[in-house]
């Protein structure tokens, strides 16, 4: 069951090899570097490859931030969601030192990059990744003392993702509860899937080792203790919870107890699949007169109520490849043929509940067409839109407790929002 | 906080190596530190800077941390190269890993265990003694893992240390991060040892799970992984062990909840009461779910497991088909992987929706997945008419080939099944031969099922069109045979060719229980995403022997016997019979499927414990024209230059195969090779033919050589030191191995009589013996045939007790004969080899030649 990476690479957009660190010496760089790089040529598009590929006895698995591949390479039976998961957690810990992870930034900093590589894996076991800890005694060069720092005791302590000590003249705690709305229409109209994702992010800054306790409208909690349920409360299906919660504790008395890390992070996200009435409706009809002119009648209706205002939609339509010479009105916000992406982009800044608009788009086509021309790809059309002050669910936080031994008073700021995620409508 | 450390990486040219020499031993600390940054630079992108190991080492006594974990990296990577300096560097390590600064300790041990050199090694005991009882919790993790380090390097050091039990002892330490990592370390030790080591009793069991709450999240995943093996002893105790990995579930790192639903499933096999086991399912649900809102390649991982767990407990997804329908931007392995689940969890309930959802993947641009969806509607006979509607849009073969299959399996249910295939007929002749072959089948079908006058002169056309007017010989087979069961007996051809079907087994791809359940207790793991247990990838090799990477490329794949079944992994022929299903990505290893494609067969499995020569690399020659060679000079070594390069016997004539590889920056032209004296006086027999070589470019190169130019003195030795020089750098020495088979001449062959003539003739002391007790010849001809094209020649064969001896002859120049007897049993590890030769000093050569060919 057990089983370690050999080595971990980083490699540009053509597989070649910027910076790596063996871990094993059991896989060389020549041997992994050639794979790879012939991997990419040969697909084209890295994308299609499947993440875990297996060559000459030796198991990668890849992820791809802007231009350079993190990739794993192991001889043994290693848990793959793990490796894949703490790929990504890398690619956080580099942008937390570099802002930007990438070929460049890779190389201006291949000194830290080694020493990162040193410390967040050893023989091939994924060690720490606290990108904020590490930065207390991994240091680039701007920041570097000459007096050898020691280990946080964060590094090893049952809470590896707070150092102490910290210290805020003002304390506060940011939540921002986003529900984001996942939609799936098929082309008579019918939702096939719909749920939606939220997440409760967090921005503390808290001085000293604080314990937080967090109350939701938890429909499950409130029965528990004997409330009466108004209506308000909610069933949450599935919560994932940032490591600092106690999960036993909550599994216990459904309690959302947590010291809190330093800064900004996701304290839990929760799942319904609940069907909600889609909150904005598009409906789209494409009428291709003769060979030469295609007629794009869009239809556009917020189903939330009137008293909520959706901010910032875009909606985007899928215009056949060879269209030209759009010709677009619209009763409300503008519209932009996007050729890049064949589609027409219709921006609204500003939708109230209860209304609906209309835009109008005629294309004309070549009156030629390739008959080898290989069908297009159906392209959904797809929705933006953000909804403040609102959520679908009727989450509510009750309360956030702060409790430091220093007794400070700290101000919980807690903002809601609505946004489409996934928000996909087929076209016929 | 950007970094400027681009600019170490500016390359000086001559003098470059000098100069970093000077300026690691400059007086002046920021330039000693900057230099050794220029080192790291250079070695970064390749260059070879071991020849600075003195001076490199020469800093490591600094009390600035960043330098000292600089020159421990150089350490890591050139230790190897260098080992008699590597002892240098170990007053500083052991002084280090008493250093008051617990990072100092750590990183001392750590990079000591990372060292793979014997002399290090001896002196990393003690200090790792202290660490793994070190007051600081940081030091005690390191120390755990470096125990496996050691372990890998020489287990035996680790036994006779006592280092087992101290790891043991970990597992009760305070600190969870040192539990955690004792655990991974002792987990590992078990995998590469047959006694038990590490056996988890409920009373660890326990101690873990309260660990559980504390660690990391990567503690967590190497804890649960572990517990995993777990066996409990009654529904009981497996009730309370899942009551206590449940929470976990609720984490939002997806490899602890892949994990833990590994252990829950591992114990609900043990729990009788169906209402835990109902709720349970009820709770795995929803945290399966969300994993599919994961990163795409975690939801890839999530979705082959996921394709496990619905196979077991069907019931535990039965109603969430609809999180696996495909979003548009869904990478195409994703969805590849949703439709596989989708076709698993298709059921009455929700046929008529999954079928819906089919047809829109029909257009999608994406072929394999396109047809991967055309194949699962064909499983469900309500959609045939509807699928008909959209026949004509159907271009690509395979598709094509599957709906007239389609057609012609269920003609009596589609009304009118002949006008469409009567449609297809007009193009018979354009049509390709996979579509040919269906249209054939698919007439002869409906023609059984309705004989009435229009299939009856759509099956004149057709036969007609497929045996007068075609040039495919599968083709024309086929329609005579049809035509002659035909015309012969009719109720004769029904029982063929409408045959009762064997009920599809692989009924999407159903696993075999037992493989099933090794894959489900290795959720999450490499093993789980590839469908096979570990035993068919995993490929522990003892590094020591790793190293250089030409080390683990046989000498045996020359051409004429690299047949390795891992070139059928890029294409299994196309499938053509009538069977549509089985869908398979060639990606390696693919899901179990029908087609060949993973790259380590099951077969090589049991070779690859006992020799490391058994595997033959999978990679393709550098350049596509030949076969792969072993390379000679590595990149590393040759300052960006790659040799590679093998001698081959080609009609009587010896070559040097070689492949430059030029990976620096600038064109190398000017290529000349020079052969030290070597026992067969192997010289080259015409000036070296390489064209200037641009950065990046390759040429192979065929090099004819002759024999008996320069001989050396002394006993006949395998060595060929070769030279190889170019105008743009210096010289590079390499050494590559004599093997003698490429010497046997054609006219080795000798006639039975001449044999046992020359056997008696020769004196007793001639006769030398070798055994090869990991060898298994496992098919008698394919071995001879195989020996037989390196000019070794079989002369007869007896049996002996229950084993088989084998005689066969060689001879290499100047006439020198090898008259050799191979004994052993067919199929069974063992292979004992006595030569007689004028020359018995040859011997160990030409034993080193057999073993590699045996083991081809």
């Amino acid at each position: 069951m057990a089983g370690a990476v050999s080595a971990l690479f980083l490699l540009d957009i053509k597989g070649r090899v910027l910076v790596w660190r063996d871990y094993r010496g059991d896989v060389s760089a020549t041997q992994a570097e050639r794979f790879f790089t012939k991997l990419i040529e040969k697909e084209g598009d890295p994308q299609s490859q499947d993440p875990v590929v297996y060559d000459n006895g030796v198991s990668y698995m890849f992820i791809q931030h802007s231009n350079v591949y993190l990739m794993t390479a192991t001889r043994q039976n290693c848990n793959a969601a793990s490796l894949l998961f703490f790929l990504h957690r890398v690619v956080d810990v580099f942008k937390h030192y570099f802002e930007e992870l990438e070929e460049e930034s890779l190389r201006d900093n291949f000194v830290v990059v080694y020493e990162l590589l040193d410390e967040i894996m050893d023989f091939g076991y994924p060690q720490y990744t606290e990108a904020k800890i590490l930065s207390e005694f991994i240091k680039t060069d701007a920041y570097r003392m000459e007096v050898t720092t020691r280990p946080p005791m964060a590094v090893t302590n049952a809470v590896s993702w707070r150092s102490e000590g910290i210290n805020y003249k003002k304390n506060e705690v940011f939540l921002d509860v986003v529900e984001s709305v996942n939609i799936l229409v098929n082309s008579n109209g019918q939702i096939i899937r719909s749920d939606v994702v939220g997440a409760l992010k967090m921005r503390t800054y808290l001085s000293g080792m604080p314990e937080c306790k967090l109350g939701l409208n938890d429909r499950v909690l409130l029965e528990a203790q004997g409330r009466a349920t108004k209506g308000k409360a909610i069933d949450l299906e599935d919560i994932k919870f940032h490591q600092c919660v106690r999960l036993a504790r909550f599994e216990n008395d459904r309690t959302i107890s947590f010291i809190p890390p330093d800064g900004a992070f996701d304290l839990m996200t929760y799942r319904l699949s609940t069907q909600v009435k889609p909150l904005i409706w598009v409906e789209a009809q494409v009428e291709k007169h003769s060979r030469s002119r295609v007629e794009i009648m869009v239809k556009a209706r917020s189903q939330f109520k009137e008293r909520s205002t959706a901010t910032n939609v875009e909606i985007s339509v899928p215009v056949p490849a060879d269209a030209s010479s759009p010709n677009v009105r619209t009763s409300m916000g503008s519209a932009s043929y996007a050729p890049e992406n064949d589609a027409l982009m219709w921006k609204i800044r500003s939708f109230p509940g209860g209304k609906e608009y209309m835009m109008r788009a005629e294309f004309t086509l070549p009156s030629i067409t390739d008959e080898e021309a290989t069908p297009e790809r159906k392209a959904p059309i797809r929705v933006k839109f953000e909804i403040p002050y609102f959520t679908v669910s009727g989450i509510q936080v009750r309360y956030l407790k702060i409790i430091e031994k220093s007794g400070y008073q700290a101000l919980p700021w807690v903002r809601y929002i609505t946004m489409a995620g996934e928000y996909e409508l087929r076209l016929i | 906080m950007s970094g400027h450390d681009s600019k170490y990486f500016s390359t000086t040219k001559k003098g470059e190596i000098p100069e970093l020499k000077e300026e690691l031993n400059s007086p002046y600390k920021d330039k000693r530190k900057d230099a050794v940054k220029k080192v790291i630079a250079a070695m970064t992108v390749g260059k070879d800077v071991s020849s600075l190991f003195t001076d490199v080492v020469n800093c490591m006594q600094t009390e600035n941390l960043e330098l000292k974990k600089l020159v421990y990296l150089y350490l890591i990577n050139y230790a190897k190269s260098q080992p008699d300096l590597a002892i240098l560097a170990v007053n500083t390590f052991v002084k280090d890993s008493q250093d008051p600064n617990p990072l100092i300790r750590a990183l001392a041990v750590r990079t000591m265990g990372c060292i793979r050199v014997d002399k290090i090694t001896e002196y990393l005991c003690d200090p790792l003694q202290r660490c793994l009882k070190d007051d600081d919790p940081y030091v005690r993790k390191t120390a755990a893992i470096c125990v496996a380090k050691l372990y890998d390097i020489n287990a035996e050091l680790v036994e006779d240390r006592g280092f087992l039990e101290s790891l043991k002892d970990l597992i009760s330490d305070n600190n969870p991060m040192v539990v955690a990592n004792a655990v991974a370390a002792l987990a590992e030790i078990q995998e590469s040892s047959s006694r038990p080591i590490f056996e988890i009793t409920s009373h660890t069991l326990s101690k873990l799970l309260t660990a559980l709450n504390e660690c990391t999240e990567w503690g967590q995943v190497f804890i649960l992984d572990a517990l995993s093996r777990y066996k409990a002893a009654d529904a009981r105790e497996a009730e309370n062990i899942v009551e206590r990995v449940t929470p976990r579930l609720q984490h939002a790192n997806c490899a602890v909840v892949l994990s833990a639903v590994k252990m829950i499933l591992q114990q609900m096999e043990l729990i009788t009461s169906t209402d835990v086991v109902r709720n349970l399912c009820k709770k795995m649900a929803p945290p399966l779910v969300t994993l599919l809102s994961a990163e795409p390649e975690i939801q890839y991982v999530a979705l082959r497991n996921i394709n496990l767990i619905v196979q077991r407990r069907p019931t535990i997804l039965a109603h969430e088909i609809k999180v696996f329908f495909c979003k548009y931007n869904d990478p195409i392995y994703v969805k590849m992987e949703k439709l596989e689940i989708m076709i698993k969890l298709a059921s009455d309930r929700n046929i008529d929706q999954v079928l819906l959802e089919f047809k829109e993947y029909a257009t999608e641009v994406d072929v394999d997945f396109v047809r991967k969806a055309v194949r699962a509607i064909g499983r469900y006979e309500s959609i045939i008419a509807t699928l008909c509607e959209s026949l004509d849009t159907l271009d690509e073969p395979e598709a094509k080939a599957s709906m007239i299959w389609i057609i012609g399996e269920y003609a009596e249910r589609i009304d009118n099944a002949d006008e469409l295939l009567e449609s297809f007929l007009e193009s018979f002749p354009e049509e390709p031969p996979q579509v040919q072959l269906q249209l054939l089948t698919a007439t002869v079908k409906l023609f059984l099922k309705k004989p009435t006058e229009g299939p009856q002169q759509m099956i004149q056309v057709v036969l007609n069109n497929a045996t007068v007017e075609t040039d495919n010989p599968d083709l024309r087979d086929r329609a005579y045979i049809y035509w002659r069961l035909l015309s012969t007996d009719p109720e004769a051809a029904k029982d063929v060719v409408l045959a009762e079907k064997p009920v599809i087994s692989d009924d999407s791809n159903q696993l075999d229980p037992s493989l099933l359940d090794e894959l489900l207790a290795n959720i999450a793991t490499l093993s789980s995403v590839y469908h096979k247990p570990p035993e068919a990838f995993v490929t522990r090799v003892k590094t020591a022997t790793q190293r250089t990477e030409d080390d683990d490329y046989p000498d045996g794949n020359e051409a004429g016997y690299s047949e390795t079944p891992s070139h059928a992994a890029g294409a299994s022929p196309p499938n053509s019979s009538s069977s549509a299903y089985g869908a398979t990505r060639q990606s390696a290893p693919a899901p179990a499927a029908p087609a060949p494609a993973a790259p380590v067969p099951d077969l090589l499995g049991d070779l690859i414990g006992l020799d490391n020569n058994a595997i033959v690399p999978v990679d393709q020659p550098a350049t596509p024209s030949g076969p792969s060679l072993p390379v000679v000079l590595p990149a590393s070594t040759g300052q960006g230059l790659q040799i590679s390069a093998q001698l081959t016997g080609q009609d009587g004539q010896i070559f040097y195969s070689l492949l430059f590889e030029n990976n620096t920056q600038t064109t190398l032209d000017g290529f000349m090779i020079q052969f030290n004296k070597n026992s067969f006086g192997l010289a080259a027999a015409g000036p070296l033919q390489v064209p200037p070589l641009a950065p990046g470019a390759s040429a192979r190169t065929l090099l004819p050589m002759v024999v008996f130019q320069n001989m050396s003195a002394g006993p006949p030795s395998s060595l060929l030191q070769v030279a190889v020089k170019n105008n743009q750098q210096p010289v590079w020495y390499f050494n590559d191995k004599i093997l003698l088979h490429v010497f046997f001449t054609e006219d080795g062959r000798m006639e039975r009589t001449s044999f046992l003539e020359t056997w008696r003739s020769l004196p007793d002391s001639n006769e030398v013996l070798k055994e090869f007790p990991g060898i298994v010849v496992s098919s008698a001809e394919a071995t001879l045939d195989r020996l037989a094209a390196t000019n070794m020649f079989f002369i007869a064969k007896r049996k002996h007790a229950n084993q088989d001896v084998f005689y066969f002859s060689a001879k290499i120049p100047r006439g020198i004969p090898f008259l050799i007897e191979l004994t052993t049993l067919i199929g069974n590890p063992g292979v004992k080899c006595a030569i007689k030769t004028p020359n018995p000093e040859m011997a160990p050569l030409f034993f080193e030649a057999i073993e590699t060919l045996l083991n081809a």
